[in-house]
């Protein structure tokens, strides 16, 4: 055996491992939700009749709608505040900028259920009723941290020699934000928004704590439905929801392309 | 797409930043359609300066004039001046087209005017082929084009180029160097050149001002500061020098004889013709370009006007087109350039250890009304690799590559 190749075999073994262990739960996920039995244990042939069962359900409906809505909503909010707060907090003339960045950090490590009570308790000392915009606001609270941080980072790298260029050639400031420091922004826009779209659509333990009774998310009705026992449908739900991530992926990747050249 | 032309003069600009001072009571005028060099080591100035003049940064007194018009307080986007920047700033969402179309489209001209204008700026700098392409894809020498073709296309009354051939390979910078030339007679504008390259300051320009410590040192032809440096700093940063301590010790009708410490005991005698007026006793520097020294075994006869001493040879180096022999007399170390053209001195190539006649004519001993300093000292001041540059203020300045 060649010196090299134990550790190439030790290597290969480790990623196995990693990739078993990441990938065969959702592989089981996604056959037994084409398993024709209402538990899961063992194979009982094929069907499709819990996806039938998820989309009759109004409740899965609804939630879904919600987890789109709110998503949709505050990655909207999030993002628009995310550009706001970077290119103040990336203005040296505003004095109290490192301790307004280190606060906008400060969520990324606080345990969310910390957010999720602290939020709780705040509506409910303001008496706002729990609902819908209480989720909204919770998500945007959470998603600002990493749209902040994520729009920082890119502007961080912006080369301020662009600016004086675009200055020199004629362009007023505010043409140059918009020909030059804006174009140059919106790759990392899209990925800040595209990380606040995926955080608010899982999000559980914050929107836990914020949602009341009678206003479910996905996620929420998912662990309701696994309390009540009905997995299956939570199967079928589950496998679309990879599906459609994988699409999210994907075409983050094609927008990054098109937006890098 | 000659215009007529405005000077420009700058009139005791200072600036500093946080206490330093980079620009020091600048005043100079800059002709119309020169092409003018502000040379210096870094951190002498010149870039601020350039950057004052662009806009970029505001003077703390003194005023920039173009023309009749004082521009010292306009914003850059109101100045008819464009810069080209050093690692040349073009816009990475733009086409190479785009990038060069930029300042027309700020200012809204219609299409087919921008179009017309632009392919014939991308042809002034070859790049029509190049046009579809982003900045990411082409090569160093093609932004180089691309800036300068964008730099133009507004139709300033001044360029500014900032180190704009240092991100070049040599080649390719001996190449941009004529192409910039070349332009600047197509275009005819003014061109203000900042570099820290004593070469490319010298092959390029009409007049150089060669800087340090936030003031100009020097100003003129390059030949003219080459030949005839008005202090050390210029005589040592343009070209190669000896630089040796002097003091007068006769004035005769037309010439001066002095005496050059050697180290210890030893001394020597040289003459000098009066570029500045000595006194006897003064203590002086004088500077000898290294090639304009001959170098033979034979002693020479004809001695008049002839400075002749006796040294002897510690090293000798082929670089091609000459060799340089490091000559010892006494403590001093004389750099002597030879160019291989042996038919008129020693038959034979010359020996490490061997003694030599150095002789050169006395216009050449260039005097330097200021006394060398202590950093410089005897034994030291010729040595071949060049120490830290001394500046008159004792501040250490380091030597640009």
């Amino acid at each position: 055996m060649k010196p090299g190749s134990l550790y190439r075999r030790l290597n290969l073994s480790a990623f196995t491992l990693v990739m078993i262990f990441l990938y065969i739960p959702i592989l089981i996920l996604i056959i037994f939700s084409f398993n024709n039995s209402k538990i899961v244990a063992g194979w009982k042939g094929f069907t499709l009749k819990y996806y039938l069962l998820l989309f009759q359900n109004e409740q899965i409906k609804l939630a879904f709608q919600h987890t789109v809505m709110i998503a949709l909503t505050s990655t909207l909010v999030s993002t628009i505040l995310g550009v706001l707060a970077a290119l103040g907090l990336e203005n040296k003339r505003f004095k109290g900028r490192k301790v307004l960045r280190a606060l906008v950090y400060v969520p990324l490590i606080m345990p969310d259920i910390l957010m999720g009570v602290s939020l709780a308790l705040l509506f409910n000392f303001l008496r706002v009723g729990t609902g819908m915009l209480t989720v909204f606001i919770a998500h945007v609270t959470f998603c600002l941290s990493y749209t902040v941080i994520v729009i920082q980072s890119r502007l961080e790298g912006f080369d301020y020699s662009l600016v004086e260029a675009a200055m020199d050639l004629g362009a007023k400031p505010w043409l140059i934000f918009w020909k030059v420091k804006f174009p140059l922004m919106v790759p990392g826009i899209v990925a800040a928004a595209l990380l606040a779209f995926t955080l608010s659509i899982d999000d559980f333990i914050i929107t836990f704590f914020t949602s009341g009774r009678g206003f479910d998310t996905l996620p929420i009705y998912v662990e309701g439905a696994i309390r009540r026992g009905t997995i299956t449908t939570i199967n079928a739900l589950s496998t679309l929801m990879v599906g459609f991530t994988l699409l999210l992926v994907i075409t983050t990747k094609r927008i990054r392309k098109l937006l890098l050249n | 797409m000659r215009r007529a032309l405005e000077e420009i003069r700058i009139e005791h600009l200072t600036k500093s930043f946080d206490g330093f001072v980079a620009v020091n009571d600048v005043s100079l005028t800059i002709k119309p359609g020169e092409l003018y060099s502000f040379l210096g080591p870094s951190g002498c100035g010149k870039t601020t300066l350039l950057r004052m003049i662009a806009g970029f940064e505001t003077p703390l007194t003194g005023r920039i004039l173009l023309g009749n018009q004082d521009i010292t307080q306009l914003p850059p986007y109101k100045r008819q001046v464009n810069t080209i920047f050093q690692n040349y700033s073009l816009f990475p969402h733009m086409t190479v087209y785009e990038n060069v179309a930029f300042a027309l489209r700020i200012r809204k001209l219609p299409n087919p005017e921008i179009d017309a204008r632009v392919r014939e700026m991308l042809q002034l700098v070859k790049m029509e082929d190049q046009a579809a392409k982003y900045p990411n894809t082409i090569s160093g020498g093609q932004k180089q084009r691309v800036a300068i073709a964008r730099a133009l296309i507004n139709k300033p009354k001044v360029l500014l180029l900032d180190e704009p051939l240092a991100a070049l390979d040599l080649k390719l910078r001996q190449h941009m160097l004529i192409e910039l030339m070349n332009i600047h007679d197509a275009v005819g504008i003014t061109f203000i050149y900042v570099t820290h390259d004593q070469s490319e300051a010298m092959s390029i320009s009409d007049r150089v001002a060669v800087m340090n410590q936030g003031n100009i040192i020097q100003s003129g032809p390059p030949d003219d500061i080459y030949e005839r440096p008005a202090s050390i700093f210029s005589a040592y940063f343009i070209g190669d020098t000896n630089l040796i301590p002097a003091e007068v010790t006769s004035i005769e009708e037309d010439y001066v004889d002095l005496k050059c410490q050697a180290g210890g005991q030893d001394s020597f005698e040289i003459d000098s013709t009066f570029n500045i007026k000595p006194e006897v006793g003064q203590k002086l520097t004088v500077s000898l370009r290294p090639e304009k020294i001959a170098v033979s075994r034979t002693k020479p006869t004809e001695l008049d006007d002839i400075n002749v001493i006796k040294g002897v040879i510690e090293d000798i180096l082929y670089l091609g087109t000459h060799t340089q022999y490091i000559v010892k007399v006494g403590n001093l170390k004389f750099r002597v350039f030879d160019q291989h053209k042996r038919v008129y001195f020693d038959e034979a190539a010359l020996d490490w250890e061997e003694p030599v006649w150095l002789f050169w004519h006395d216009t050449d001993s260039w005097l330097i009304d200021e006394v060398t300093p202590a950093g410089l000292d005897v034994g030291e001041i010729n040595v071949f690799e060049r120490p830290i540059q001394m500046s008159r203020g004792g501040k250490r300045i380091p030597r640009s590559e």
